[in-house]
């Protein structure tokens, strides 16, 4: 039923090799790895950091490049402002830089080109990153299965990966992208502007097959409501999978 | 190996030492693979399985008048959090062994649920008052997304063994994976050895 995900090796030394500003409160970092290892789309790495005290935080960070591209991973983080780790990579990290990090993690949340499609894909805020992954190694390696994203962001600026997102939309037949801006959407917004609902999940997977895979992937609330809409919409429960990021308050 | 720039943050300090690795969490984040399972209380057993035979079931009504437990207890989550004192009340696995006429103390379980969760222990691990089926936290019905009606808790162990949305338990001469260990996660768990991954 599921594709049998990789297994993480031991902690390793990461090169930071490149840091990119996607958008003003999300960062790409290139992690050079000396034991790359091959991982499935929607993976996670953990990150270890060690303060002089010997004090450590652990925190895990979705694989963004493809699997195709080997010896070195993105991965994206949000800034949570009064967070202990994302601060770091936004305030202090610069290439040249070394992490202990240790992947690849993660299960049932995969998708691999042998898995067929088509694909429906949730994302809200940085629950885009997986989901990137997935799309980028649909792209190299399986362009003809469908592949639909919607894509929830609190306004046009705080929408990662954009530029990529756009060009996918434009010039590839069998991908479409769709946004919703839950807070400020630009004036002459003709795309959506409330969260998702049982409405907009029907009118972007008009013509779309409900035999393939579901991927939802945000924060608790957002995968929670967004599953539970699918399965009241009559989606397979076993074809949704679901990552979670962050609390739920309760 | 220490990591430039990075001094932690003053954080209120958990007032007792967390398992290697851990956060102090005051929200309580969830952890599943798919959706939360709509569970029919009117169809909902829990049962004791051996050899492909039921040695005991029960309905949601029996199972709420068997002995019931409160615990005070610290959880630890795979993905890092810790939550201190969580409150919880259910039934405990030596009250449903003893109902079941159960003697064995030994051997493994496989705790199988809704939506095909499955998870794998040893027996002497849920017995001695270490896990109950708990169906109230923090003094309300376990809610859905939280393994609500019913989840396992097994507090000592990294909480995905605490399965949501669990059905019953089997029991197994032998050790097999459930459902997060095939995916590479640690066949026992213990959070004081941080045993997070197939591995460690
Ligand atoms: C499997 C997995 C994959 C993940 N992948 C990514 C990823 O690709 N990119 C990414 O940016 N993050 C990802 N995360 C989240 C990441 O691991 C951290 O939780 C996040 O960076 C916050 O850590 P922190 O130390 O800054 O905040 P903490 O100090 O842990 O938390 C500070 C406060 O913020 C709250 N909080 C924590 N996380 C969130 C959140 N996501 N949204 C809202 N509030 C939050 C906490 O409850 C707490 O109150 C992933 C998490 C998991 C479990």
């Amino acid at each position: 039923m599921h594709e049998r995900a990789n297994r993480p090796g031991p902690w390793q030394t990461a090169l930071v090799s490149n840091v990119i500003d996607e958008t003003y409160r999300a960062k790409t970092l290139t992690l050079e790895l000396p034991a790359w290892r091959p991982f499935i789309a929607g993976q996670h790495f953990d990150v270890r950091l060690t303060a002089p005290d010997g004090f450590q935080a652990q925190r895990s960070y979705s694989i963004a490049s493809p699997p195709e591209r080997t010896g070195a991973i993105d991965i994206t983080v949000e800034l949570i402002p009064e967070g202990e780790v994302s601060p770091f990579f936004h305030e202090i990290v610069r290439p040249g830089d070394r992490l202990e990090v240790r992947g690849p993690i993660g299960g049932p949340f995969t998708w691999n080109s042998n898995m067929g499609g088509p694909l429906l894909l949730l994302a809200a805020g940085s629950g885009i990153v997986p989901i990137m992954s997935i799309l980028r190694h649909r792209a190299i390696a399986a362009r003809r299965v469908r592949a639909t994203l919607l894509y929830s962001s609190r306004s046009m600026h705080d929408v990662i990966y954009r530029a990529e997102l756009d060009d996918m939309d434009a010039s590839d037949p069998n991908a479409a992208i769709w946004h919703t801006l839950t807070r400020s959407p630009p004036d002459g917004w003709k795309g959506y502007s409330r969260r998702i609902d049982e409405t907009m999940l029907e009118e972007v997977t008009r013509d779309l097959d409900d035999r393939g895979w579901t991927y939802v992937c945000g924060p608790a609330s957002f995968v929670e409501l967004t599953a539970n809409i699918l399965v009241d919409a009559g989606r397979r429960p076993e074809s949704i999978r679901t990552e979670r990021f962050g609390p739920t308050g309760r | 190996m220490l990591t430039r720039g990075f001094f932690g943050r003053k954080r209120p300090q958990p007032h007792r030492p967390l398992p290697p690795g851990q956060y102090l969490e005051n929200g309580f984040p969830v952890l599943s693979a798919g959706p939360t399972p709509r569970v029919d209380l009117d169809k909902w057993t829990f049962a004791i399985e051996n050899q492909g035979a039921r040695l005991a079931a029960w309905t949601w009504q029996e199972f709420l008048a068997l002995p019931q437990t409160a615990i005070t207890t610290d959880i630890h989550c795979v993905t890092k959090w810790s939550k201190l004192d969580t409150e919880w009340k259910g039934v405990t696995i030596d009250t449903l062994l003893q109902a079941a006429g159960m003697e064995s103390r030994d051997g493994y379980v496989m705790a199988f649920c809704d939506g095909g969760y499955t998870t794998n222990l040893p027996l002497k691990d849920l017995i001695d008052g270490k896990a109950m089926v708990a169906h109230q936290y923090d003094g309300a019905p376990l809610r859905p997304e939280h393994g609500g009606p019913a989840r396992l808790l097994v507090p000592h162990l990294y909480f995905w063994k605490s399965a949501k949305w669990v059905r019953g338990i089997r029991l197994m001469h032998a050790d097999a994976p459930g459902f997060w260990e095939a995916y590479g996660y640690h066949m026992y768990g213990d959070p004081w050895k941080e045993q997070r991954y197939s591995y460690d």
